[in-house]
């Protein structure tokens, strides 16, 4: 099971990236481990400058900006 | 491969220059559209009050959202080639004065939504961008934005456009500087400066199929989200336009009064998120006699100042420091209401 956290502290954007993520996870039928890290303490140990910011197994992914869940389903597999 | 290429080349090339075509005759449009409804409708007499308002709206509306959608794409496409992470190595290390200067200009280009504001802070100091450098990038990134230029382009012309940009330019040069030189380290939370820069520092390579296609999610964002307020702001401009007597603003919101552009600074703060509705207004009380110094404070308030942003600040800068921020940035916006007033 793959490890997704969403980087953000709490702006509509972060919330939408994590719903894009858990819509694309019920989509492949794939089980996830989703977490919203919202600490800004957390968030700056991955170095990422924008939000909202996608990491995979401790991996960023990307970061400033929203995918559809469609485009989401690359990362989650 | 290459047929289609040149396919999609010129249908761009056509719709620009239908676009562009459009634009030129609007004001002719517009005119004959007005005309036409004042044939139609008796209460609409050419000429009256009912008629100057309804012209202006259909002047007025379809050329600041054409404006606004050509700007906002092409600046969606120049903002490609900018990354907060290549903006900081730029500024890494800089010297006071070059450091602001750069910083200012480099936040208007530079990809920034107020709520990244604090994980930006901390990126920029954790990799040894001076703290004050970092104050300019934060004044001028969302002071300077092409809302706000098309809205000033669109409705006061050029000149005010240009005046807007340099002041507010100088504003978070000055800002910066201020702040940089007086050493307010220590006043920066103290978690902050544990932090130590993880630097993904990756430029992706961009195609200028994926550029083109950032400028019109641009687009789609921020005409998306400001559409309406444009709207509504200039039809209580066109309303004012037509209905309230000239010079009727210029004892309250003129250059004679003092107090008017502190009154504007404070005023403006609330504001925030509805800059594109309210700058309409603002050239509708222009005409009417309010003191263009006054107004230029008051708007420069209402994108600069914001609460929200405060509030996400807070987070990283000591009370103290907050409010010494936001005092000076108030100060600058002051300076350059008096100015103005006294210039003009």
């Amino acid at each position: 099971m793959k490890k997704i956290q969403v980087l953000g502290g709490g702006c509509s954007k972060c919330i939408i990236l994590a719903e894009e993520v858990q819509k694309a996870a019920d989509a492949l039928g794939v089980e996830i481990q989703l977490e919203k890290v919202t600490d800004y303490k957390q968030i700056m140990v991955f170095g990422v400058m924008t939000t909202p910011a996608l990491v995979v197994d401790g991996k960023v992914m990307f970061s400033g900006k929203v995918l559809k869940a469609e485009a989401l389903k690359e990362y989650l597999i | 491969m290459k047929g289609k290429l040149i396919i999609h080349w010129s249908l761009g090339l056509a719709g620009i220059m239908a676009w562009v075509s459009l634009y030129w005759n609007l004001e002719a449009l517009s005119h004959l559209t007005v005309q036409a409804l004042s044939g139609q409708f008796s209460f609409l007499p050419a000429g009256g009050r009912a008629f100057e308002s309804l012209a202006f709206f259909f002047y007025d509306t379809p050329k600041v959202l054409m404006l606004l959608v050509s700007v906002v794409f092409g600046v969606g496409i120049i903002r490609t080639f900018f990354s907060p992470e290549r903006t900081r190595k730029m500024l890494q290390g800089r010297g006071a004065f070059t450091g602001n200067a750069m910083a200012a200009l480099l936040g208007t280009v530079t990809p920034f939504c107020s709520c990244s504001a604090v994980p930006l802070f901390i990126g920029f100091l954790s990799a040894g961008v001076p703290l004050g450098a970092t104050f300019s990038f934060l004044v001028s990134a969302p002071m300077v934005n092409e809302v706000a230029l098309v809205l000033f382009f669109g409705m006061f012309g050029w000149k005010v456009a240009a005046l807007y940009m340099g002041t507010g330019l100088a504003v978070a040069m000055l800002a910066g500087y201020v702040l940089g030189r007086v050493k307010l380290d220590h006043l920066v939370e103290d978690w902050v400066w544990e932090i130590r820069g993880g630097t993904t520092g990756e430029d992706a390579k961009m195609s200028w199929g994926e550029r083109i296609l950032a400028g019109r999610d641009a687009v789609k964002e921020v005409v998306g989200k400001v559409w309406m307020w444009v709207i509504l702001g200039i039809a209580v401009g066109a309303g004012i336009h037509g209905y309230v007597p000239q010079d009727f603003f210029v004892k309250i919101l003129g250059a004679g009064s003092w107090w008017s552009v502190p009154l504007a600074v404070l005023l403006g703060v609330p504001m925030y998120s509805n800059a594109a509705g309210i700058l309409p207004i603002i050239s509708a009380l222009l005409e009417k006699g309010a003191a263009l110094g006054t107004s230029l404070a008051f708007m420069m308030a209402v994108i600069a100042l914001s609460l929200p942003e405060a509030i996400l600040l807070r987070k990283v800068l000591k009370p103290k420091l907050l409010g010494i921020f936001f005092g000076t940035v108030a100060c600058g916006i002051m300076l350059v209401g008096y100015l103005f007033n006294a210039l003009l």
